[in-house]
């Protein structure tokens, strides 16, 4: 796979995502997004960073519909979130969600991988190509038929990715993909998420995951986009990451990881 | 009480069961009215919590132990036809997956626990929420008399059902003993267990509590005018004023009659007859049984029932005096209100939606 | 618990009864049981009969006696209420070791064990044979309200989440040295109870998030359709058939 972050106004196709101007606040009050700008090429794996209470999932909701912007626009793939277009969104954006129990609600594997897919119209043998190819992307083929709440919590996690790509999506949206997960799953779900050919934003407060991972990264602060640029620079700028409460591991240091791990 | 195939003749069966369909159908579309399309995950997930609480056990004393049975719990939580929904898909789980409760008693056993526990445990906390102030506690008092008038009212409907089906001729006044004396305790249970459960979730997500809806608001809008008891906002603390010393009354009333019928009954029953012998002997043959395959699944039913029938036989009185006095006081409570509140002239719309 | 023990109540295995598609045998068995509850009681033979018959379709599908009879204590506060029938119900009575046992007591308590039995047997047998998610398909088939079906599913999807998450609690609990011995005790376990009505009713709304990010508006979409052959129907109406036959007689003899 390519990295093409350094021309994102490339004419050709549309952006996986743009944002621009995106405002929200809750019914309560509390106002969260004071209007982010964010475009996001085809094929670019992008790091979203911030501090608990950024406004990150907020931003998250917004990219399919679930919460309606307050001000400004969200468009995926040149379609912009509205009303009328709520079914293509939602299969053009999949979010696999921070705990994978939320997201496999079916009671076997296969069926949830299927759901999506499913709700979208398909049956019969292409609804289970579907199946058979996005648990064969994730590695977990021979857990079809097992109720989700058997398999282990990394392999949750893989079946909770495989549910969204069986929907062949645009854009990946992955909520904290490593928490909670051993360093064996984190690495495996890293080879994963490596080997597909797709959009991915990644929300994170795994920095060393978000390098490894994505060669960009955004921060989203204070329900702004603060800061903008390769992932391996904005870690790397001490002030600008203790401004917006963000801490490396203890004796983790950004430039020791060589850029040519990113894209393999 | 789960009722097993044959306790019941076919034609009443039958007719419960058009009845527990009806009840389950316009549940569907209450439910589905009040949630919409997230009906299915909500009442799926409190379904689930029902069955796990069902499982969670509250010790009494020395080794034995009860748990609730949910009908109250649930219509208070989630609201009547949630509610219903809830129990009704337990019952029909355990029905079909642990053959607890027969198939062809289906019918019965959804219209006399999900049904009548539900609506009854709903109707009389809605009473009670109306007539007591508007505060937390009230909540509490009102899950309490819901919860423990809602099992013995079940034990009422079943041995009326029993009585119109049943496939022997037992003595029904001797069924109805049994059944409700024994049902008033786990009723007392029952009404504590929920009365604390509610408690505990309103006092951190007061939203989440169906039959609580529309108390914070008020309550904050009274908060700012505390100091002055004769606040502007008029029919809420006339209701309060009028029901303070009956409610009092009441309240002892109750208490000394529920004390009373225990101690009398208790008493009475000093020297057991047959029937509460051979259920006192059975009653702790089925608790040892029971603990015997604690790790089986369903394990803890029938522990509810109570082992000790010199107390449960006689506390049949209990209940009668206490649903009579509840019942009537709401009444009374409910039409003096009214009266009031019309003639203070204040035009207050009676509340007609619960 | 739902999932949680449906490996307890479900055998796997690869019987002509495993085999059979779910609706059929939710069919068979609730026919079965309505020509039993409908059955007079005097035709004792005919309920030795249905058991015969029953124990013959537990053979094919090679359930265990044990784990049949382990199954049975269900019963047990029923068999209490049978047992006191003899002597409560009033009519004719009769001596049987210094007891005084009543006739139409009796035959109630009878008509109790033996209809209840029964029925339990054919349900424990139907569970332990047919996979909870094709017991769903199954009700889904016989046209029960998919709502209702969403319902059941998502229970038992969930039932294990919500014991587990009860279990922590507990865990939680005594690892602080608290242990529940009475009555006084109740309010701990009633917060714990009332946490975990807050957990599941919100995992509730993050569950319905989940699904209406991949496309959920109100119906579940069609994955599994389950289809029964004739032959199959017909293998599962041997069991209620030949009940009705049994039945036919014990009215008539």
């Amino acid at each position: 796979m390519t990295v093409s972050s350094v021309s994102p106004a490339e004419p050709a196709p549309p952006p996986s995502l743009e944002v621009s101007g995106l405002a929200y606040a809750y019914p309560d009050g509390h106002q969260a997004l004071f209007g982010v700008d964010l475009t996001v090429g085809r094929g670019e794996r992008v790091a979203l960073l911030g501090p608990n209470g950024a406004g990150k999932t907020t931003l998250v909701l917004h990219l399919n519909g679930i919460l309606t912007a307050g001000a400004g626009t969200v468009a995926v793939a040149g379609l912009p979130v509205a009303k009328r277009n709520l079914g293509e969104i939602r299969r053009r954006v999949g979010i696999v969600f921070q705990d994978p129990d939320d997201q496999l609600f079916m009671p076997t594997v296969r069926e949830d991988v299927a759901f999506g897919p499913a709700a979208a119209g398909l049956r019969g043998s292409e609804l289970d190509a579907r199946v058979v190819t996005a648990l064969g992307q994730v590695g977990m083929s021979e857990y079809a038929d097992r109720p989700p709440h058997h398999l282990s919590f990394g392999q949750r996690r893989r079946v909770a990715v495989a549910t969204v790509l069986a929907m062949h999506p645009e854009i990946l949206v992955l909520d904290e993909p490593s928490s909670n997960l051993d360093p064996a799953s984190r690495r495996e779900l890293a080879d994963i998420l490596r080997s597909l050919d797709i959009t991915v934003l990644m929300v994170t407060h795994d920095l060393p995951y978000a390098l490894e991972l994505c060669s960009r990264a955004v921060i989203l602060s204070q329900g702004v986009i603060a800061a903008d640029g390769p992932t391996g620079s904005l870690l790397g700028d001490q002030e600008l990451m203790a401004a917006h409460r963000l801490e490396l591991p203890f004796g983790f240091d950004p430039r020791s990881v060589s850029p040519g791990h990113v894209a393999p | 009480m789960h009722v097993p195939d044959g306790f019941i003749d076919v034609p009443v069966s039958a007719a419960t069961g058009v009845v527990a369909a009806g009840a389950v159908a316009v549940s569907l579309r209450g439910a589905r009215r009040e949630l919409d399309e997230r009906t299915a995950p909500l009442a799926g997930l409190v379904a689930a919590f029902i069955f796990a609480v069902q499982m969670l056990n509250f010790p009494v004393a020395a080794g034995t132990s009860g748990h609730l049975l949910g009908g109250a719990l649930a219509a208070i939580l989630v609201g009547p036809y949630t509610g219903v929904l809830c129990i009704s898909v337990v019952l029909l789980m355990q029905g079909i997956l642990f053959a607890d409760g027969g198939l062809t008693a289906l019918g019965v056993n959804i219209t006399d626990m999900a049904v009548v526990t539900t609506v009854v445990a709903y109707a009389l906390f809605r009473g009670l929420v109306k007539v007591l102030p508007r505060t937390r506690r009230s909540v509490t008092i009102a899950s309490f008399a819901a919860a423990l008038v809602s099992v013995p009212a079940a034990a009422l409907a079943f041995t009326a059902l029993y009585a119109v089906g049943g496939t022997t001729d037992v003595p029904l006044g001797k069924v109805l003993t049994a059944m409700v004396g024994v049902h008033v305790l786990i009723g007392i249970g029952e009404a504590a267990i929920t009365a604390l459960t509610v408690g505990a979730v309103i006092a951190v997500r007061p939203d989440l509590v169906y039959g609580a809806r529309g108390l914070s608001a008020p309550l904050k809008l009274r908060v700012g005018g505390e100091l002055v008891d004769a606040a502007p906002a008029a029919p809420a603390p006339v209701a309060a004023r009028s029901g303070a010393s009956p409610r009092t009354l009441w309240a002892t009333g109750l208490v000394t009659a529920l004390v009373l019928a225990g101690f009398v009954s208790f008493y009475a029953s000093g020297s057991p007859d047959g029937l509460e012998k051979v259920a006192a002997d059975h009653g702790i043959d089925k608790q040892t049984e029971e603990h015997a395959t604690a790790d089986s699944p369903l394990a803890d039913y029938g522990v509810k029932d109570i082992s000790d029938a010199r107390i449960s036989g006689g506390l049949a009185g209990v209940i009668g005096v206490g649903a009579t006095v509840a019942v009537g006081s709401g009444i009374f409570w409910t039409v003096r209100r009214r009266r009031t509140a019309a003639g203070a002239g204040t035009g207050t719309v009676p509340a007609g939606n619960a | 618990m739902g999932a949680g023990h449906a490996h307890k109540l479900y055998r796997h295995g690869h019987s002509p009864v495993h085999e059979l598609p779910p609706h059929c045998k939710l069919a068979a068995v609730f026919c079965f049981v309505i020509v039993v509850v409908s059955t007079p009681r005097e035709a004792v033979w005919s309920f030795a009969l249905y058991g015969v018959l029953l124990a013959a379709v537990a053979a094919v599908a090679r359930i265990p006696v044990g784990f049949l009879l382990r199954r049975l204590l269900i019963e047990i506060p029923f068999v209490a209420f049978a047992l006191l029938m003899p002597f409560v119900v009033p009519g004719h009575q009769v001596r049987y070791l210094g007891l005084s046992l009543s006739v139409p007591g009796l035959w109630g308590a009878w008509n109790v064990l033996a209809k209840g039995t029964l029925g339990v047997c054919a349900s424990v047998i139907l569970a332990s044979t047919t996979e909870l998610r094709s017991l769903l398909l199954g009700l889904q088939r016989l046209r029960l309200p998919s709502l209702l079906v969403q319902i059941a599913s998502f229970m038992i999807r969930y039932g294990d989440v919500i014991t587990d998450e009860m279990r922590r609690m507990s865990i939680a609990r005594r690892s602080r040295g608290f242990e529940a011995r009475g009555v006084r005790h109740w309010g701990v376990l009633a917060k714990s109870a009332g946490a975990l009505f807050i957990r599941s009713y919100e995992r509730g709304e993050r569950v319905h998030l989940a699904m209406v990010s991949r496309g959920y508006a109100g119906t579940m979409p069609v994955i599994d359709e389950v289809t029964a052959s004739r032959a199959q129907w017909t293998r599962a109406a041997a069991l209620p058939l030949s009940a009705l036959a049994v039945c036919l007689l014990g009215w008539t003899l």
